[in-house]
């Protein structure tokens, strides 16, 4: 067992310093080398600046240099002697549902920056309440510009209790035993408890940003659900050797598979057992949520791409009609009665929509009933399906209660689909912060 | 009892088979663009994985710009020979010779490559190009995404890309557009290499210390060829290199290094102050954007 990898995403407001908070944790770490630091510096001195802009070493396109903004979702990679990171810098403007979904999707943590000068604005509600929907399981809140205000104990103590109350109502747990929600006050222009502690935050006894990167665990609830495996291509060697060979090639959502475990396959509801779980190194004793397998099925059963094998014991339910919440992430706005292309694990199917029940406000998380759905609108919506789904409630299995909606003319996605609930957003106006802050 | 968590390596190959299998599950005509260099070596590993015991269901394309090592060649050869693949080459060569492309003033061919390549889609109407690009190499291809929609003139406009959620790839496209696939992306140039080392991935020996007659130029070490060089005062020297990256001749350069084992390899690539591509690649020195320029223009 080597060293293992957490992705997370970075979100904040434009200019609250994330690009460079992004580019001291790649300084911090040396997973910056020579010439990538000397383009920095030579671009700084070009533009004029004193000290080399740690921000140009993530802002990679042109229109992003000369603009001074983040256009579009970057990629980062460090590492350190335990830990391999992905990390995805979300801008914050315009298309920040877009962007924030994205970086979420695939994480198991996220980093929230605030202005240590501002605190919670409308913009990290909005971001929280996206992560809470994606059901990311921890929320880093890093305040940076911490020697902005003379590292303030009260000051940054305050900005923690808000937030914990906004986390609360999104339903995170802020006992601190859980560390689903961290509270570091940073700085990343001058690197206080970024990667190295700062003595100049002594009352501050938490762990650095980085430290605490390192010792969440990287394993998602998924691998404690039950078993699912969306099919993506039926493996057929029809060599001499391996004549009857049929393996179903996927990767594990969720849950674990072992040869002579019960399973189900859906839509269409034939039961057998597993007969091998194989990788091209060989055959396997287990295989968990992440891991791209190739599974043999004891019975001959006509099985092909888009359908599910899980569990037989706790399978997902099959339906074509279902309610869901939509992350709308198209300019091209959405109508009741629209004819679109869902995807859905391996399977991509006609849909229908049908009423669009609510739209949540994002800054007041009150809710109302919306004539349309625009770009960055959260909604709840009915939907109609061509054929039989195998879903799980997102707040259940994200793998398999995700999906995404497809405008079929241009194939472009239109908007982040979630089966279910997951926000439990009926009874989101009414839900008060229940215990005292920290 | 419990399972293993993934670690980092299991994790990519496990995210990159997943790659391989959506585009078998949801293209027509996919290619695997192969060189024989180490990461189009190690995208054939992964794509053997993803489909064993069944063959790689796709064939290999090679832009090939006629400034090779003759040591890759013969690899890309042996290669394609022992796992039975179908390898096309498209000789840029060809190109020049019947007036389609000109040769650059400076002799680099790797500009070059872009005509070749959308040309090769065009008329195989290949719909899916698998490249082995990884965001860690260059700040423009930070932002590239696993699928990468590309229009009838192969460019990429990163203002118009698609959002990528879940594992959820969206390949759609329209007649005459083509999906560039990336399986590495979240690779680093370490995770390249210590899973060549786990793998027991045979490369070409170039990327092993070894003696050779170069010169310096621009702060690299290149090798004499068909390329030009060495001119004016540049002279050859024999020195012990290898290369970190294996691209056109006229442009990629060696370093100077006693790394003949793996081991070696990765102890000189964890200590390294320089990435693969600015110690090693001329024409990503160009200008500050000359990778978000070539891939604008179609390029990978």
């Amino acid at each position: 067992m080597g060293r293992d990898l957490l992705r997370f995403p970075t979100a904040g407001p434009v200019a609250d310093g994330k690009s460079t908070l992004v580019g001291r944790l790649l300084y911090d770490t040396k997973s910056v080398l020579a010439d990538q630091i000397e383009a920095v510096q030579r671009a700084s001195v070009d533009k004029g600046l004193a000290t080399p802009d740690l921000s140009l070493l993530v802002d990679g396109l042109r229109a992003e240099r000369e603009q001074g903004i983040t256009i579009d979702v970057a990629y980062r990679y460090f590492g350190t002697p335990t830990r391999e990171f992905v990390l995805a810098d979300t801008p914050g403007h315009v298309q920040y549902t877009r962007n924030t979904v994205t970086g979420a999707s695939t994480a198991e943590l996220a980093v929230l920056l605030v202005d240590a000068r501002h605190g919670v604005v409308e913009q990290t509600r909005r971001h929280a309440a996206v992560l809470a929907l994606l059901r990311v399981p921890r929320l880093v809140l890093a305040i940076n510009k911490i020697d902005l205000v003379d590292y303030d104990q009260g000051v940054l103590e305050a900005i923690g209790k808000d937030f914990a109350g906004l986390a609360r109502s999104l339903g995170f747990s802020t006992d601190s035993g859980d560390d689903a929600v961290v509270t570091i006050p940073v700085s990343a222009l001058v690197g206080d408890n970024v990667v190295e502690r700062s003595p100049r935050t002594p009352w501050y006894e938490g762990p650095t940003l980085l430290g605490h990167l390192e010792s969440v665990p990287v394993t998602g609830p998924e691998v404690d659900a039950p078993f699912r495996l969306p099919v993506q291509y039926v493996i057929r060697p029809r060599t001499e050797e391996l004549h009857d060979y049929r393996g179903y090639a996927g990767q594990v959502a969720s849950g674990t598979v072992r040869p002579g475990d019960e399973v189900v396959v859906l839509p269409g509801g034939h039961r057998t057992t597993v007969a091998s779980v194989e990788t091209a190194d060989g055959p396997l004793e287990a295989a968990a949520a992440g891991r791209s397998v190739t599974v043999l099925l004891a019975d001959d059963i006509d099985l092909s791409r888009g359908d599910v094998i899980a569990a037989a014991g706790a399978p997902p339910r099959v339906t074509d009609a279902f309610d869901a919440t939509l992350c709308w992430l198209s300019e091209k706005p959405l109508h009741p009665g629209a004819r679109l292309l869902l995807k859905h694990g391996t399977r991509t199917t006609q849909v229908i929509v049908g009423e669009l029940r609510d739209r949540l406000d994002t800054d007041t998380l009150a809710l109302s009933v919306p004539k349309t759905l625009a770009i960055n609108d959260i909604g709840r919506v009915a939907l109609r399906t061509a054929d039989p789904l195998p879903v799980d409630d997102y707040a259940d299995i994200r793998a398999t209660g995700g999906f995404l909606l497809i405008d079929p003319p241009t194939g472009n996605p239109l908007a982040a689909g979630l089966v279910g609930n997951p926000l439990g957003l009926v009874d989101l106006p009414s839900r008060e912060p229940s215990t005292p802050g920290p | 009892m419990s399972v293993p968590v993934l670690d980092a390596l299991d994790s990519l190959e496990s995210e990159a088979i997943h790659v391989f299998r959506e585009v078998a599950g949801e293209f027509d005509r996919p290619v695997i663009l192969f060189s024989g260099g180490k990461d189009s070596t190690l995208l054939v590993h992964l794509a053997v994985k993803a489909f064993a015991p069944a063959p790689v269901p796709f064939p290999l394309l090679h832009i090939d710009t006629g400034h090779n090592y003759p040591e890759v060649i013969e690899f890309r050869d042996a290669i394609v020979a022992r796992l039975g693949l179908r390898l096309e080459v498209a000789h840029v060569q060809d190109w020049i010779d019947d007036g389609r492309l000109t040769e650059r003033a400076d002799g680099t061919r790797n500009p070059l490559q872009t005509v070749p390549l959308l040309d090769s889609i065009v008329e195989k109407r290949f719909d899916a190009v698998f490249g082995g690009g990884r965001r860690d190499e260059e700040r423009a291809r930070a932002k590239e995404r696993v699928m990468s929609l590309r229009d009838a003139f192969g460019r990429w406009d990163p203002r118009k890309q698609r959002p990528e959620l879940w594992n959820l790839y969206n390949g759609r496209h329209a007649a005459g557009e083509h999906v560039r696939v990336f399986p590495i992306s979240n690779w680093t140039e370490l995770d390249v290499w210590r899973y060549i080392q786990r793998e027991g991935i045979a490369l070409p020996s170039i990327y092993y210390s070894h003696q050779r007659e170069v010169f310096r130029r621009d702060g690299m070490w290149l090798a004499e060829g068909p390329w030009g060089g060495p001119r004016g005062n540049e002279s050859l020297e024999l020195r012990t290199v290898r290369y970190r990256t294996v691209g056109d001749g006229s442009c990629t350069g060696a370093v100077e290094s006693t790394a003949t084992t793996l081991d070696e390899v990765i102890a000189e690539v964890t200590a390294s102050r320089l990435t693969e591509r600015g110690a090693t690649r001329a024409d990503d020195r160009l200008s500050e954007a000359a990778m978000e320029t070539r891939k604008r223009e179609g390029n990978f």
